[in-house]
């Protein structure tokens, strides 16, 4: 058997497209927990990551997994975790830790039907505020959200990029359906992956958390005697509890770090976002269901056009901005109570109905059938 | 030891956050004087991980070394992620009773069983000091603290007895009043492999000792002396006897298999199996 799987099309369950993705990315560390619906992601990672060298151990706790995670990465290495809402809940005041002292890794929440421990087996899509404002404080997230088995794989390297580039924790924003599901993936050969590293810093430097937009990242034991800490601190790492100033540069260098970059980390796939009559912004697992809603109004010579958000969070806002400039009106499908809905209506700002379409429960999914009825039922209205 | 101890050889030139009396300036000291003692001439073979609380303020960053200042209680599971890619560095926490054995606990068990490869440097100073001196879960039975104002109605952990029953590979408990004994536990389990544990107890004088009675930090240090009882006599006497008592000396030193080399063992094998299909 070869390391890494060649070149190929496969037959693979997203948590699986997921895990080897981040042995092709080169990431060598995860701690976890078992939940469900990401357990698989542990369970995969824990036969493969010894064979290619890495370390994969069950912690107690989501507590312990993603905490073990942060001090892997400022060992130099790539180091990721899974888990679903209730451990995502858990892991929060971590994620905030690793914003505030830029460490890069992937944290893959693989939502559920919440609150609580809701309905464990059964696909949600609630998670989508709490990953954006989970932790508490000032602080922008770089949210990734998959719709199928393929961009499990895509976006889990896309994720790590991210990660290493802009120096932070990001999280791929995955669901029970596009975790669980089988389906065809095209892997490519393990050199066309472009793969992006953290930059390190020169020997005899000392500015690790400023002085520049994204500081370079030594790792511990290379000799930089290397302060981290989640309190406010200056550029060279030392704890600066009451000064303002230094609060309010810091704080506002991580965050514009990632929204004065939000239109490059921007992924989102469009249809007629400049033409159409009826819009549609949706993600994940829901937007599968885009496609054949589309047609089935085109067929109705109804114009339809779309943008599906691969990047939630910073939200893509010309892509969306585009379409309310164009359609008449929006339409926003979501396995939630309205999360994204609001945020189109932001960007919209008037220019154009928002129109909400919302189920929850069970696990079950927006259909085709059902969206092609509002955006006629958005029609008829008139 | 061909040069005189310096502590300022080992430290950052900025001021020390402690109150005046404060134990934790005891234990920093002492654990400098024993790497100096076992020839280290810089922190750099060294990383440390602290958390939440005055103690945790010993290393970070003050120490002129890599030091990972974390959450409150999760310095653990960070040296744990640290220590497994990193094995040939000595990965040291430092932490309070309420980090380490509160907020923290779990870890703490875990780590023990597993018998990570970590030394863990517990001040216990029986209170939640840097709050303003809160009941602490090492806080005596009826202590009053501004939290339990009526006396505590709880009965304190035995944190060391717990790292030997968890598993631990080193485990010492002192007093500040015992520094040399403190030191030398402390080059002993800096040489070690597998989970170390040291307590230290030590007098917060700003947050429980005036609270509780002691006029000053040279009060509680008498206490500590006075009321210590070395492991091997303790063994003799019964529990009525030890209700006010501080145990203290080595509790266990022992080798067995530890996570680093069962970890690497296993990653081992598992390259050396795909190799062969």
């Amino acid at each position: 058997m070869k390391k890494f799987p060649e070149a190929n099309t496969y037959f693979w369950q997203g948590n699986e497209a997921c895990a080897e993705a981040a042995l092709a990315t080169g990431c060598r560390f995860f701690a976890g927990y078992p939940i469900t619906p990401a357990s698989e992601i542990a369970e995969y990672l824990s036969k493969r990551l010894p064979q290619v060298g890495g370390i994969a151990i069950q912690m107690e706790d989501e507590l312990a997994s993603i905490g073990a995670v942060v001090g892997a990465s400022w060992t130099g290495n790539k180091a990721m975790t899974a888990t679903s809402g209730p451990g995502f809940d858990l892991m929060q005041e971590t994620i905030g830790w690793a914003f505030m002292t830029e460490t890069p890794c992937v944290i893959v929440d693989v939502q559920r039907a919440g609150p609580s421990t809701g309905q464990a087996t059964k696909c949600g899509q609630g998670d989508v505020m709490q990953s954006r404002w989970g932790t508490h404080g000032d602080y922008s997230a770089i949210v990734l959200s998959p719709n199928s088995v393929q961009e499990m794989f895509e976006l889990t390297i896309k994720a790590f990029n991210l990660a290493e580039k802009y120096r932070t924790p990001v999280i791929l924003l995955a669901d029970e359906v596009v975790a669980h599901m089988r389906e065809r993936i095209i892997v490519p050969s393990s050199e066309s992956i472009e793969i992006i590293n953290r930059r390190k810093p020169k020997p005899g430097e000392k500015a690790f958390f400023g002085l520049e937009e994204i500081p370079p990242m030594p790792s511990i034991g290379e000799g930089f005697n290397i302060a981290v800490t989640g309190s406010t601190h200056n550029e060279y790492g030392i704890r600066f509890t009451a000064d303002p100033i230094v609060h309010r540069q810091l704080v506002e260098r991580l965050n514009n770090k990632i929204q004065k970059h939000a239109e490059e980390i921007a992924e989102v796939e469009t249809y007629n976002i400049d033409d159409c009559q009826i819009g549609i912004v949706s993600f994940g697992c829901t937007s599968r269901a885009i496609y054949e809603a589309t047609e089935n109004a085109e067929a109705k010579r109804i114009k339809v056009g779309y943008a599906r958000l691969k990047t939630i969070w910073p939200f893509p806002e010309k892509a969306v901005r585009q379409l309310a400039e164009t359609a008449e009106k929006i339409i926003v499908p979501e396995m939630n109570l309205r999360q994204i809905f609001y945020e189109v209506q932001r960007v919209a700002n008037g220019l154009t109905e928002v129109i909400p379409l919302n189920k929850i429960g069970g696990g079950e999914l927006i259909t085709p059938e059902e969206l092609f009825e509002k955006i006629q039922g958005s029609i008829k209205n008139e | 030891m061909s040069e005189p101890f310096s502590i300022r050889k080992y430290l950052r030139p900025i001021p020390l956050p402690f109150c005046p009396g404060c134990g934790g300036l005891t234990v920093m000291s002492e654990f400098l004087r024993a790497v100096h003692e076992l020839g280290h001439e810089n922190l750099s073979n060294f990383v440390f991980c602290s958390g939440i609380g005055c103690s945790s303020w010993i290393p970070s960053p003050h120490f002129i070394a890599d030091s990972v200042h974390t959450l409150h209680g999760r310095s653990i599971p960070v040296a744990t992620g640290i220590k497994l890619l990193r094995p040939d560095l000595n990965v040291v926490v430092f932490g309070g009773d309420g980090d380490i054995v509160g907020i923290g606990l779990s870890h703490f068990i875990h780590a023990a069983r597993r018998n990570l490869d970590i030394l863990v440097i517990m001040v216990n100073n029986m209170v939640y000091g840097m709050t303003g001196g809160q009941v602490a879960p090492t806080t005596p039975f009826k202590a009053k603290t501004t939290t339990t104002p009526y006396g505590s109605f709880e009965h304190p952990l035995d944190a060391a007895r717990l790292a030997v029953t968890a598993g631990a590979s080193y485990v010492a408990r002192w007093t500040t009043a015992h520094p040399n004994e403190l030191k030398e536990s402390m080059k002993s389990a800096i040489e070690m492999k597998g989970f170390r544990f040291i307590e230290a107890v030590s007098q917060c004088p700003t947050a429980f000792g005036r609270r509780v009675g002691f006029k000053d930090a040279g009060e509680m240090l008498k206490w500590f002396k006075e009321n210590a009882v070395q492991i091997e006599q303790a063994e003799k006497l019964s529990e009525e006897d030890l209700a006010e008592k501080i145990v203290v000396g080595e509790f266990v030193q022992k080798q067995g298999p530890t996570l680093v080399e069962t970890i690497y063992k296993v990653i081992e094998e598992a390259q050396k199996e795909i190799e062969k299909d």
